[in-house]
């Protein structure tokens, strides 16, 4: 919550109240306070107009119920301010547009598991923005149903989930359009942020970990883009499923270990982009099922176990200018023959030369080790990695193919690793 | 004071010793002879612990020969001069010192087989003659009653063997037991007292020398032994 | 006993070809440090040197040194010492003349390159598990000597030993994981490498570089099960099961011998 954060506030404040301002004159500003005249956020709440503002000083304050917000209004906590939830009730309900909620801290939403309970629920609302608050221990952080146009940015929300089955998302937007969720910092919950029918929206600069299940997961969602997130050490990665048209870009997938945990699981994508992303000492880099026309370029797998698990179902995408070091496995495949275009990547594990300097091997590069394939057709070989007589077999394999998708290769495999200039 | 007790022995099907029973009680130079593959050499690794009998016993001064201890009292000689390769002739002394004690006759030997000279070269690089005399020095500087000699005399230069023939009557000569194998015949009639002929793992003949002489009616052992071999064995046996 | 080791020892440490070996291990290791400076990379490489090469030379040059001392085992039965004490005093003496080599070996590299690594457990974990196999492959050679008068039998033995261990075994492995794909393989798996000690010896490594891809389900099964109090028992007694394995074949072949 930075000066930056306050600044982009203080000039939202000024827009709100200059467009706001035109439409009705006299806005207020209405002071909460545990020693103001207006104790209760709630009576407050009743007395606001429109377009007034909220400045709640800092204390702890219990209301006896939800906070429903049905009119336009700026809500800032001024210092310490502090929201228990009431007993099975969420916090801060929105149900009008033009809604500000800053600076809060909200805490302990209890889990339900008839309703989806959160420290804030936007429902049917334009132009709302939530920032700057922290959010401690809630079933749900941030819930948005049905909304548009809205900023979610500069919030910390911290879970404290232990059981998949029993707790709930720090940001979950569901059928929203053109959001922006950015510098967000979420942790500890069951999914860090959950987008479904989540349509043209930026996925920015936020820090997802420790999550339970995906740091990252979204559903039919189309053309949203991911930049700079960071996601790490949740249990089963970023799944980003039955999607077209997305972006991703310089993210960090780091550390996302287990059965079944990727760093990126890629399910009935068509026509993205992954561009320039990190991930590294994942147990899975990127799998891909039923992933079709994506670019994935000038991206790092570095320290994975494996770091493409591509399946058959996988096609026409392209792998180029992506570096490719100290992975288990670069590449694994169940089918027989692969329709994806593997082209100047760096391959660590290349043993080729280039004679004419050019920069790029002479010899095709297969990454398709023999060994790769036995795993993923019998789990348990594993227990041979490394043995000698495995090393022999993929060195045979590699000689003459036989298992192993034969026109799987790199025809220009690169000699040194890339760098984007 | 050695009593082979019926002692028989096979490598498979092939019966080395069949009912040895032998006794050696006095003092004196007793030859162990008979042809290649007789059992000279099983019947001595027997009574050393080297070769486990099938059956039959062995009493050394009157006990079961069991454990390692009573080979302290033993000087073994080796067929063969076998040593670790790498070690210079002292180091190797050495090495039989550090498993079996000081040995008091160590420089008297060296001195007696004149091998001052070959002392700090490694043994890989010395002549046969010499690396039997570093064998027979590692063997006789110990002062034991009993002696047990296979093949002493091999590789030997005429001076050298002097020497051992006189080192050997010496010992006798303090009242030892000295069990000698050989295959030259006039090397053993000038030493031995008496004579043990085996054939084919049996006692064949044993006696005293000059009996063997006088009943065979030659003049040489060598004759004696040609002898015997052509003679049934009941006739012969005292 | 200690007098023959002493003796064996001190001859093994002036052979040029012990020397020869532990060369070999310090310009091995001194190369992978060099050339690659990520630790699991060195360590994995160096890995697959010792699994293979230690069990072979530790085999071969064990039998080559033995069949030399078979020659002057004689002088040594004629001293009042027991068969016991010289054989086990021979295999002591290769094996910690083999296994000095080896720590020197990759010891002095590090001191001198990065000594950081001299503290690094997986490096150190790696030459404790090379020692292992030295001792153990070392007794099996001293029990083929025995085992075989005749050298071209023994070195024979020792190699298809070494070949069975090193390399078939694990395609075994695979042949009966395979055939049996359709039944629930875990425990199988995991017993039939811990009855292998050069298997043994690589998964304990595996398992302890953090490799992502053994964290997959039965990846993690497995680890699991080696960080457990009773995967580092069972593991402690298959190696000491496979260092008493030889020793016990040793003796018995010792005590029953005609030389």
């Amino acid at each position: 919550m930075g000066a930056m954060g306050r600044t982009m506030i203080r000039y939202l404040v000024i827009i709100i109240i200059v467009v706001g301002g035109s439409v009705t004159a006299n806005a207020r500003e209405l002071v909460v306070g545990l020693s103001s005249a207006v104790t209760s956020l709630s009576s407050a709440l009743k007395m606001a107009k429109p377009y007034d503002t909220l400045c709640v000083n800092a204390g702890t304050y219990h209301p006896d119920s939800t906070l429903i917000i049905t009119k336009p209004l700026y809500i800032f906590g001024n210092g310490n301010a502090q929201i228990e939830a009431a007993q099975n009730q969420g916090i801060f309900e929105i149900r009008s547009d033009s809604v500000t909620i800053a600076g809060f801290t909200l805490q302990n939403v209890p889990k339900n598991y008839l309703k989806d309970l959160a420290a804030i629920w936007v429902d049917y609302s334009q132009h709302f923005y939530i920032g700057n608050n922290t959010i401690n221990n809630c079933f749900f952080g941030i819930f948005i149903t049905k909304s548009k146009n809205g900023i979610v940015e500069n919030n910390t929300v911290k879970g404290q989930a232990i059981h998949e089955h029993s707790s709930a998302n720090a940001i979950h937007l569901w059928y929203c359009q053109k959001m922006v969720v950015k510098n967000n910092w979420v942790r500890h919950h069951r999914d860090g942020i959950y987008l479904e029918f989540v349509d043209s929206s930026n996925i920015e600069n936020n820090i997802s970990e420790q999550n339970l299940r995906y740091g990252l997961h979204f559903m039919f969602s189309n053309y949203d883009a991911y930049q700079q997130n960071t996601f790490s050490n949740n249990g089963a990665g970023v799944a980003v499923m039955f999607s077209k048209f997305i972006q991703m870009h310089r993210n960090n997938f780091n550390a996302n270990w287990g059965d079944a945990a990727y760093g990126l699981l890629l399910k009935e994508i068509y026509d993205g982009e992954i561009t320039g992303n990190t991930f590294q000492k994942n147990t899975v880099g990127i799998f891909a099922e039923g992933a079709n026309r994506i670019h994935l370029r000038q991206n790092d797998f570095i320290a994975n176990g494996w770091a493409l698990k591509i399946r058959g179902s996988a096609m026409n995408n392209e792998f180029c200018y992506n570096n490719f070091i100290g992975n288990s496995f670069d590449l694994a495949t169940d089918a027989r023959t692969d329709y994806n275009s593997y082209h100047h990547n760096y391959w660590e594990e290349y043993s080729g030369y280039d004679l004419n300097k050019d920069g790029l091997g002479d010899v095709p590069h297969r990454p398709v080790k023999l060994f790769a394939y036995l795993v993923s057709k019998l789990d348990e070989s594993i227990l041979l990695m490394r043995s000698s007589f495995i090393e022999l077999l993929n060195f045979a394999e590699k000689v003459a193919p036989s298992v192993t998708p034969t026109s799987l290769m790199d025809k220009t495999p690169l000699m040194k690793m890339y760098r984007p200039a | 004071m050695i009593h082979f007790k019926n002692i028989s022995k096979s490598f498979g099907k092939n019966l080395v010793l069949q009912n040895v029973d032998l006794q050696i009680n006095t003092p004196g130079i007793f030859a162990l002879l008979g042809p290649n593959g007789s059992g000279k050499t099983t019947l001595i690794k027997t009574f050393m612990g080297m070769v486990c009998a099938n059956s039959g016993e062995i009493l050394f001064n009157q006990q079961v020969v069991s454990g390692n201890e009573y080979r302290k009292k033993i000087s073994y000689l080796p067929q063969i001069a076998r040593f670790p390769e790498n070690l210079t002739p002292l180091e190797f002394f050495d090495f039989i010192e550090k498993l079996r004690g000081p040995a008091p006759r160590k420089e008297e030997l060296i001195h007696w087989f004149n091998i001052e000279a070959f002392l700090h070269k490694t043994l890989r690089n010395l002549s046969g003659g010499t690396r039997q005399k570093i064998n027979l020095v590692s063997c006789l500087m110990y002062n034991n009653p009993v002696l047990i000699l296979d093949e002493p005399s091999t590789g030997l230069d005429p001076v050298a063997m002097l020497k051992l023939k006189k080192w050997i009557l010496a010992e006798s000569q303090q009242g030892k037991q000295i069990i000698l194998c050989s295959h030259l015949m006039d090397f053993v009639q000038e030493l031995a007292d008496e004579v043990i002929f085996m054939l084919d793992g049996e006692v064949h003949y044993r006696g005293n020398q000059h009996q063997l002489l006088a009943q065979t009616n030659t003049q040489t052992l060598e004759e004696a032994i040609a002898n015997l071999l052509s003679e049934p064995k009941a006739q012969l046996v005292c | 006993m200690l007098k023959v080791f002493k003796y064996s020892f001190l001859d093994l440490m002036r052979n040029r070809w012990t020397i020869a070996y532990a060369l070999f291990f310090a310009l091995c290791s001194a190369g992978l440090l060099y050339l690659s400076g990520d630790g699991n990379k060195v360590i994995v490489s160096a890995m697959n040197i010792v699994l293979l090469l230690v069990p072979l030379v530790s085999v071969i040059y064990g039998q080559m040194y033995l069949y030399q001392v078979r020659e002057y085992v004689e002088l040594l039965l004629a001293q009042p010492i027991s068969r016991k004490a010289i054989f086990m005093g021979y295999y002591l003496g290769i094996s910690t003349a083999l296994s000095l080599s080896l720590l020197v070996g990759f010891m002095l590299p590090a001191l001198l390159l990065q000594p950081s690594y001299l503290l690094n457990t997986n490096w150190l974990l790696l030459i404790v598990i090379a020692v292992v196999l030295t001792f153990i492959f070392t007794g099996l050679a001293c029990w083929l000597v025995l085992k075989y008068d005749n050298r071209l039998k023994g070195f024979g033995a020792g190699l298809f030993i070494w070949l069975l261990l090193a390399v078939l075994y694990d395609g075994a492995i695979l042949v009966i994981l395979l055939l049996l794909e359709d039944y629930p393989l875990e425990k199988l798996a995991l017993v039939l490498s811990m009855l292998n000690p050069i298997d043994m010896g690589r998964m304990l490594l595996i398992f302890q570089l953090d490799y992502s891809a053994l964290m997959g389900y039965t990846g993690a099964v497995f680890s699991h099960f080696f960080g457990t109090r009773l995967g580092g028992f069972i593991l402690t007694f298959g190696f000491g099961v496979w260092l008493s394995f030889p020793i016990v074949l040793l003796l018995s072949k010792a005590r029953k011998k005609d030389f």
